[in-house]
C-alpha cells in the first residue's frame, strides 16, 4: 500500500472522492478591513459540511481597495451547497443575519455564473418601501436604509452550477503538534489557490468519518481506522509510528481548482518532512463508486 | 479596418432622416443601393447620394464625415456591439431608441438627444439642445437604459422622465433639469437653474454647484454614501470629475415631497 516515498513521507496509492455542488460567490466590502473580515467570518460561520449546515462556506481571498467595486477593502466569499435552490436559500437567510445586520458593509456578486439566484431581490423590503434601487453597466443594486447610512446589495448573484465539493488529503504524524505542523502549512498553501475554500475550523477537521454506525439510525461516525487511541482494538489503517490524523477539506469552483489546491498542500506537506511534520498522507473515498471526481495522490505529487 | 464612411459633399437642402444608415440596416447592401436610399423629409427628394460620398469600409463601425444640424435621428434604434462616429453637429433625435452600441457626436446635437435610448453610450463633445434624454410627446417615459455624456452644456429640462441610465452634463445645464424623473441617475457639474428635480419620483440628481433648491426638498444631512463610491469607480473613465464629485461626502436632499417623494439631489457638503 505503501509504495510512494517522497523526501521520507510516506504517500498512499489512493485518491480523494469528490462531489458535484453548486457555488455561489459573494464580494462582501466595509469602511475597514476589520468590518469587512468580521462580516465575513460571520456569514461564513457554521458551515462546515452539509451534512449539518446549509452549505459549506469559506473565505476565498482578501481584497484590496483597488480590487473592490466600491472601493473599500474587502473580502471573498464562496458557498457550496447541494443545489441552487439549496444556494439561495442558504445565502439569503446568511446575508440577512450575517451582513445586513453588520456595521458599514455593502454587498456585490463575486462572478456572473450560469444561472442567478436573487440576494438583494429577497432583502429589498427590509426598507419598508424606503429602498431604492440603481442600476449601471447591466448590474442592479439596492440601497436599504439602515441605522448607520445605507446598506448596498446587488439584487442577483451568480451561481455555478458544477463545482466540486469534498477534495482532501488526510494528513498523519507522530504526535498532535508535528501533525497539526504539517497540516497548517497545507492550508496556508492551498490560501494560496484562488477559487478553493477550507471549509472546516481553520481549515483542518479532526472527527473523519465513516459511513454507518453500531447504531441503528445512524447513517456516519467515527472513521475508527483512523483513530490512534484504538489502533489495538479495531481494524486499523494505521502503523504503530501513527499518532494523530488530521484532514484538509476543500471545495473548489472546479476539477482543475481542487486539483490545483490538493498538490499544492500536498508539496508544502511534503517539504516539511517527516521529522517536523507529517510521516504518511492519505486520501479519503467511498471506493469511488458515489463521487464522480477522483484525486489520485500518486498524479498530485511534486 | 477602416470604418464604413459617409462624407458630406455639401450641406442637406432640407432636413434628412438618417435613421436607415444604421450599421445593421446597411448590411448586405451595395454601395449603389445605399445611394439610392430616400433620406427627404418633405415632398422633394433627397438620396444619400445627393448628400454623401460613400466609402466602404467594416460595417460595424460608421464614420460621418462632416454633420450638420439637419442630421435626424442619426444612430436610432442603434443595436449593441455597433458605434457611430460623427465629426461634426447633428439635429433632432439623436439615438433615439437606440439599444445599445456607441455613438459619439464631436459638435453639437439637437432637440430630443438619447430620447427612449435603452442601453447606448452616447458621447457629446459640445453642447445639446433642450428635452436630452425626454419622451416624445405622448410617451410615458424617457431614457431608460445607457449612458450619456454631454461635454459641452444642455439646454432645457434634461433628463424629463429619465427612467433608468445614467446622464453627465460637464457644462451648464438649462432650465428644470431632471422634471418629472422616475428614476435613474443625473451627473451635473456646471450651473443649474428653474425648478431643479422638479416632481422627481425616485431618481438621483447629483449637482456639482448647489442651486436654490425648492421647498418641497427636505434636508437630510450629509452623508458617505456607498452607491456612490461604486457610481465613481464605473464613471471614471467617463469623467473625471463627474467621478470627483462622488467620492466626496453627499448632503442629500430628500424629495420631490410634493409627488412620490423617494428620489434625492445629492450636492457636495
Amino acid at each position: 500500500m505503501q509504495g510512494i516515498v517522497r523526501n521520507g513521507v510516506r504517500i498512499n496509492d489512493s485518491f480523494a472522492e469528490a462531489f458535484p455542488m453548486a457555488a455561489t460567490g459573494l464580494i462582501v466590502t466595509a469602511p475597514t478591513r476589520k468590518w469587512a473580515n468580521q462580516a465575513a467570518a460571520t456569514a461564513t460561520g457554521y458551515a462546515t459540511s452539509v451534512i449539518g449546515c446549509d452549505c459549506e462556506a469559506g473565505v476565498d481571498v482578501e481584497l484590496s481597495e483597488e480590487e473592490t467595486p466600491d472601493g473599500r477593502p474587502g473580502v471573498r466569499m464562496l458557498f457550496f451547497a447541494f443545489s441552487t435552490k439549496g444556494a439561495e436559500k442558504a445565502l439569503v437567510n446568511r446575508v440577512g443575519q450575517c451582513i445586513l445586520t453588520c456595521p458599514g458593509t455593502a454587498l456585490y456578486s463575486a462572478f456572473d455564473g450560469d444561472v442567478k439566484v436573487k440576494v438583494g431581490d429577497s432583502m429589498r423590503q427590509f426598507g419598508d418601501k424606503w429602498q431604492m434601487s440603481k442600476a449601471i453597466d447591466g448590474r442592479r443594486f439596492w440601497r436599504v436604509p439602515v441605522m448607520d447610512g445605507e446598506f448596498l446589495v446587488e439584487s442577483q448573484v451568480g451561481v455555478i452550477k458544477k463545482t466540486v465539493g469534498g477534495g482532501n488529503l488526510l494528513v498523519m504524524g507522530a504526535d498532535w503538534e508535528s501533525t497539526m505542523r504539517a497540516t497548517e502549512a497545507g492550508v496556508e498553501a492551498i490560501k494560496g489557490v484562488r477559487d478553493a475554500i477550507m471549509p472546516f475550523p481553520g481549515g483542518i477537521v479532526r472527527s473523519g468519518s465513516k459511513v454507518g454506525s453500531q447504531y441503528k439510525g445512524m447513517s456516519a461516525s467515527t472513521n475508527d481506522a483512523y483513530c490512534p487511541t484504538l489502533k489495538g482494538v479495531t481494524k486499523t489503517a494505521l502503523e504503530p509510528d501513527i499518532g494523530c490524523t488530521l484532514e484538509i477539506v476543500i471545495d473548489g469552483l472546479s476539477d482543475e481548482v481542487v486539483r490545483e489546491a490538493m498538490r499544492a498542500g500536498l508539496k508544502a506537506i511534503i517539504d516539511l518532512g517527516p521529522e517536523k511534520g507529517a510521516k504518511r498522507v492519505g486520501a479519503g473515498n467511498y471506493g469511488g463508486k458515489l463521487g464522480p471526481f477522483h484525486y489520485h495522490l500518486k498524479d498530485l505529487l511534486p | 479596418m477602416k470604418p464604413f464612411t459617409f462624407t458630406l459633399r455639401q450641406e442637406p437642402p432640407q432636413r434628412v432622416d438618417l435613421s436607415a444608415l444604421t450599421p445593421d440596416r446597411l448590411a448586405g447592401k451595395s454601395l449603389a443601393d445605399i445611394e439610392k436610399i430616400e433620406i427627404g423629409t418633405t415632398r422633394a427628394s433627397t438620396k444619400v447620394g445627393d448628400v454623401f460620398q460613400l466609402a466602404e469600409g467594416d460595417l460595424k463601425n460608421v464614420r460621418y464625415e462632416g454633420g450638420s444640424a439637419r442630421f435626424d435621428l442619426v444612430g436610432a434604434k442603434l443595436l449593441p456591439e455597433f458605434s457611430i462616429h460623427v465629426e461634426g453637429d447633428v439635429g433632432l433625435q439623436l439615438g433615439r431608441l437606440a439599444t445599445g452600441g456607441k455613438i459619439t457626436v464631436s459638435g453639437n446635437a439637437g432637440a430630443y438627444a438619447a430620447s427612449g435610448n435603452e442601453g447606448a453610450h452616447i458621447e457629446i463633445k459640445g453642447d445639446v439642445g433642450e428635452m436630452l434624454a425626454a419622451p416624445l410627446a405622448g410617451e410615458l417615459a424617457g431614457m431608460s437604459g445607457g449612458r450619456v455624456v454631454v461635454r459641452g452644456k444642455a439646454g432645457a429640462r434634461a433628463g424629463d422622465r429619465l427612467r433608468r441610465g445614467i446622464l453627465i452634463i460637464e457644462g451648464d445645464a438649462g432650465d428644470d433639469l431632471g422634471s418629472r424623473l422616475i428614476a435613474g441617475t443625473i451627473v451635473a457639474l456646471g450651473a443649474t437653474s428653474g425648478r431643479v428635480g422638479y416632481l422627481n419620483k425616485r431618481g438621483s440628481l447629483v449637482l456639482a454647484k448647489r442651486p436654490e433648491i425648492g421647498p418641497t426638498y427636505i434636508d437630510c444631512g450629509g452623508h458617505v454614501l456607498t452607491f456612490a463610491r461604486l457610481f465613481a469607480r464605473a464613471l471614471r473613465a467617463d469623467s473625471e470629475s463627474a467621478a470627483d464629485i462622488l467620492s466626496a461626502k453627499l448632503q442629500r436632499y430628500g424629495g420631490d415631497t410634493a409627488v412620490y417623494g423617494k428620489g434625492e439631489i445629492l450636492t457636495p457638503v
